[in-house]
């Protein structure tokens, strides 16, 4: 008896606090067999109508403090986050505290980074390493997407599935729809022409890297989703836009990391900030820009075509 | 200036760069190079602390040509570099050490992407080392998150995307929580930056005591950073997550990623909130309080699983519970008992990660106690690092889990409360008999001949296994053994926080 108590207690099964034992499975027994002996231990516990009405109550039990406790903890966070707002000061009231930086952004930002947008200067110049953060967390969730939906050997569809996704992708291919096809035309080159302006002129005015990369990416899909998504694939292959990435990341990377380095240590950095208002000023936040909308562009439309058919490009 | 001043931005830039160039190489490529490059950290991170611990002082560096607080900042003193060192030896040992079941869990084409995630833990970790500023801490705890997830979805079975989603949702939460934080302290403070924060929230309790909106700010930053990383009754995401992952995925995410979070905590902590302040907040005691539960609820809970890797995971919901009851004595000593804790159990869970596989390989890829019997004998290697690991995590002497239950133990004698002292002592007695019972069971178990199985012998010893393994049993002894050495560098570098 004590023996087989030990035994059960090194297995696991029970343990001095809770006493329960499992059906200990026999080794010798099939798979249907084991399925038959589960299946009558199922029925047995359930032709006690005892047990099992102690245990939907206990179940309805579990749920109802459950709820309660969901419904009482979400009110109070709200409660307490509503007060919180309501410590928060008037909008358009600067925080004396605060008066320093911001009075240094806004008088000499524009001399000091050589951008007339004042956010560009801040994000880019000022405060480079979140951005430099930030842009890598974009890159992180692109390897996210393509951990989880490109296709290969272990999640890969098998034909029936196969079929239903040719199926499914001609209904939605609008490429033979001749209308979409001729608005695509008109809107696609002012499209690009418009994003193309957002990302090169984020150091002059409203835009910059994310929002120019998210008009590009954003025309890249209507593109896809009018033409074939294979149709772009031609142009928009896996290989270019894992070499654009990488390209921008690792230049964004080490540009940023010269500045760091050079301005710890009190070196000069031989970038030269322009006129402010021109094209070409800002020092490296003009091509900061290009390589986060890089990013993002490709990003963007990665998640559409992994989502869409698993893949980035035409070849795996 | 001193050239070695500059390691911690090389460190933080090539690890990413070193994200992006993995994403390229193939697949064998980005195993080699990312364990170059892990020697390589662990090398600097090295130096760096030879450096800070000779200069005796800590350093700040100005990421750009601005200075702080327009700018962006980083500093590195002895308690940075030491947990630099830790982490970057951890992951070199993680890495190396599951690599084998790597290949089979995840198609060969996303190897390289596995790498390239590694490498952006690695960055975003070195980051909230160094960090001295509390945005910036935010950005990388992001990446920090989501590479993560990422790691653990690279095993593909549907096992892994449930709680992959269960982790996301839960750490997103975390993150939303932390942010409002920062928002409330930035409104409070007009500041990012640590030292700045500090004088200012020590200006305004003296003034006009703890106000309301800063107690707000300090209780959602501590929840949303104490979700992240499963403290009770938050940890149950942890046994699905480190159960099913891949095995150098489950030791990263068990021991970096949730300590990674904790020392941010730490940080803010000391550096921003000032440990006085901290005092006068309701917050402690609720820490201290759930810490305690936690340690009880996870050794309980690990006793009553039937499953190694389950059981592991509870058990590091109760290391947390040590590490977050440390914290809430809210005393040097309860700090100084928590970060040594964060590297013991770090180094000690890493070891136990990458044991387990081998073990259960031994029994024929069985993960439930009865088939494990006899694997210890069959995979000696595995069965050896699985005591020691075993031995680590009760608290047996000279390993590193009795040195910080030992510190703990100071830490409560010193709270100056007898309530506080009775409870601490009654956790670490009860707790450490609970470990001794689940170890030691796991233990009987895989040690106990399973006569004829069937079942060949382990044949050969793996360098890519023992090499790790022997790295971190030295580290772990090390930490056991003279822990006065590591306590005493944490001791100067906690010094220099404020």
């Amino acid at each position: 008896m004590i023996k087989d108590y030990f035994d059960h207690w090194l297995d696991g099964e029970c343990d001095p606090t809770r006493d329960i034992y499992e059906i200990a499975r026999v080794p010798d027994a099939s798979r249907s067999e084991l399925k038959d002996m589960a299946r009558k231990s199922r029925e047995e516990i359930a032709s006690r109508d005892t047990t099992r009405s102690a245990i939907s109550a206990q179940k309805k039990g579990f749920y109802a403090i459950y709820t309660i406790v969901a419904i009482v903890s979400c009110i109070a966070l709200i409660g307490v986050l509503l007060y919180s707002v309501s410590l928060l000061p008037q909008y358009g009231r600067v925080n004396p505290r605060a008066a320093a930086v911001v009075e240094r952004y806004i008088e000499d930002g524009v001399a000091e980074t050589g951008a007339i947008n004042i956010v560009s200067g801040i994000i880019l110049d000022y405060r480079a390493f979140d951005t430099l953060g930030e842009s890598h967390v974009l890159f992180t969730a692109l390897l996210c997407v393509m951990v989880l939906l490109r296709m290969d050997s272990k999640n890969m569809r098998n034909k029936k599935e196969d079929y239903a996704l040719m199926m499914h992708e001609n209904f939605f291919d609008l490429s033979h729809d001749g209308i979409i096809r001729t608005v695509a035309k008109v809107l696609l080159p002012s499209l690009l022409v418009f994003g193309a302006y957002v990302l090169l002129n984020g150091q002059n005015s409203p835009g910059g890297g994310f929002s120019g990369g998210s008009i590009l990416g954003a025309t890249l899909i209507i593109a896809a989703s009018s033409f074939g998504l294979s149709r772009i694939g031609n142009v928009f292959t896996r290989r270019a836009s894992e070499c654009a990435t990488f390209i921008s990341l690792s230049f964004y990377s080490f540009a940023k990391g010269y500045v760091f380095f050079t301005g710890a240590n009190g070196l000069e950095n031989h970038i030269p900030k322009g006129t402010p208002g021109a094209i070409l000023s800002g020092g490296l936040i003009l091509p900061l820009d290009i390589a986060v909308g890089i990013v993002v562009t490709c990003t963007m439309f990665g998640f559409y075509s992994l989502f869409r058919k698993g893949m980035i490009g035409n070849d795996n | 200036m001193d050239f070695i001043r500059n390691f911690p931005l090389f460190m933080i830039i090539l690890s990413l760069f070193s994200g992006a160039l993995c994403f390229m190489l193939p697949r064998k490529a980005s195993f080699v190079y990312t364990v170059c490059f892990e020697c390589l950290l662990t090398a600097m991170a090295a130096a760096l602390l030879v450096f800070t611990s000779q200069t005796g002082s800590s350093f700040t560096y100005t990421m750009g040509e601005f200075p702080a607080p327009w700018g962006n900042e980083i500093r590195a003193g002895i308690t940075e570099s030491v947990f630099a060192l830790g982490f970057v030896f951890i992951l070199l040992c993680s890495v190396t050490g599951g690599y084998r079941y790597l290949n089979g869990d995840t198609d060969p084409t996303k190897v390289n992407l596995f790498f390239a995630l590694v490498n952006l833990l690695t960055a975003a970790l070195l980051s909230l080392v160094f960090t001295n500023d509390i945005f910036t801490g935010y950005v990388f705890l992001e990446i920090l998150t989501l590479a993560s997830c990422g790691t653990v979805v690279v095993r593909e079975i549907g096992k892994t995307t449930l709680a992959a989603i269960r982790y996301m949702i839960l750490n997103l939460l975390g993150s939303g929580l932390f942010l409002l934080g920062v928002v409330l302290l930035y409104d409070i403070t007009g500041n990012l930056l640590m030292e700045p924060m500090h004088g200012v929230i020590t200006e305004i309790v003296s003034e006009s005591g703890v106000i309301p909106s800063l107690s707000i700010a300090v209780a959602i930053l501590t929840i949303g950073l104490s979700i992240k990383s499963g403290l009770f009754p938050f940890h149950y995401w942890m046994p699905d997550t480190y159960g099913f992952s891949t095995p150098s995925a489950a030791a990263i995410l068990s021991s970096l990623t949730s300590k990674g979070y904790i020392f941010l905590l730490i940080k803010i902590y000391c550096r921003v909130i000032g440990l006085d302040t901290l005092r006068q907040m309701p917050v402690c005691d609720v820490l201290l309080s759930l810490g305690l539960l936690g340690i009880a609820v996870g050794s309980v809970q690990a006793m009553h699983t039937n499953n190694i890797n389950t059981m592991i995971a509870f058990s590091s919901a109760a290391q947390i519970g040590y590490i977050f009851a440390g914290i809430g004595l809210c005393t040097e000593d309860g700090m100084i008992a928590a970060l040594f804790h964060i590297l013991a159990h770090a180094m000690t869970k890493s070891m136990l990660f990458i044991t387990v596989p081998r073990l259960s390989e031994a029994a024929g890829g069985a993960k439930v106690f009865r088939d494990l019997q006899g694997s210890g004998i069959r995979d000696k290697d595995a069965g050896v690092a699985f005591a020691i690991g075993a031995f680590s995590m009760i608290g047996i002497p000279i390993f590193a889990g009795f040195a910080s239950k030992l510190l703990f133990g100071i830490a409560a004698i010193d709270s100056g409360s007898n309530f506080k002292l009775t409870m601490i002592m009654l956790a670490l007695a009860v707790s450490s008999m609970l470990n001794a019972i689940y170890f030691i069971r796991t233990l009987i178990r895989i040690f106990t001949p399973a006569g004829d199985t069937g079942l060949m012998e382990h044949p050969r010893h793996h360098a890519g296994f023992l090499i790790p393994v022997a790295l971190l049993t030295a580290v772990n002894l090390f930490l056991g053994l003279f822990s006065g050495v590591v306590t005493e560098l944490i001791t100067r570098g906690l010094a220099m926080f404020p």
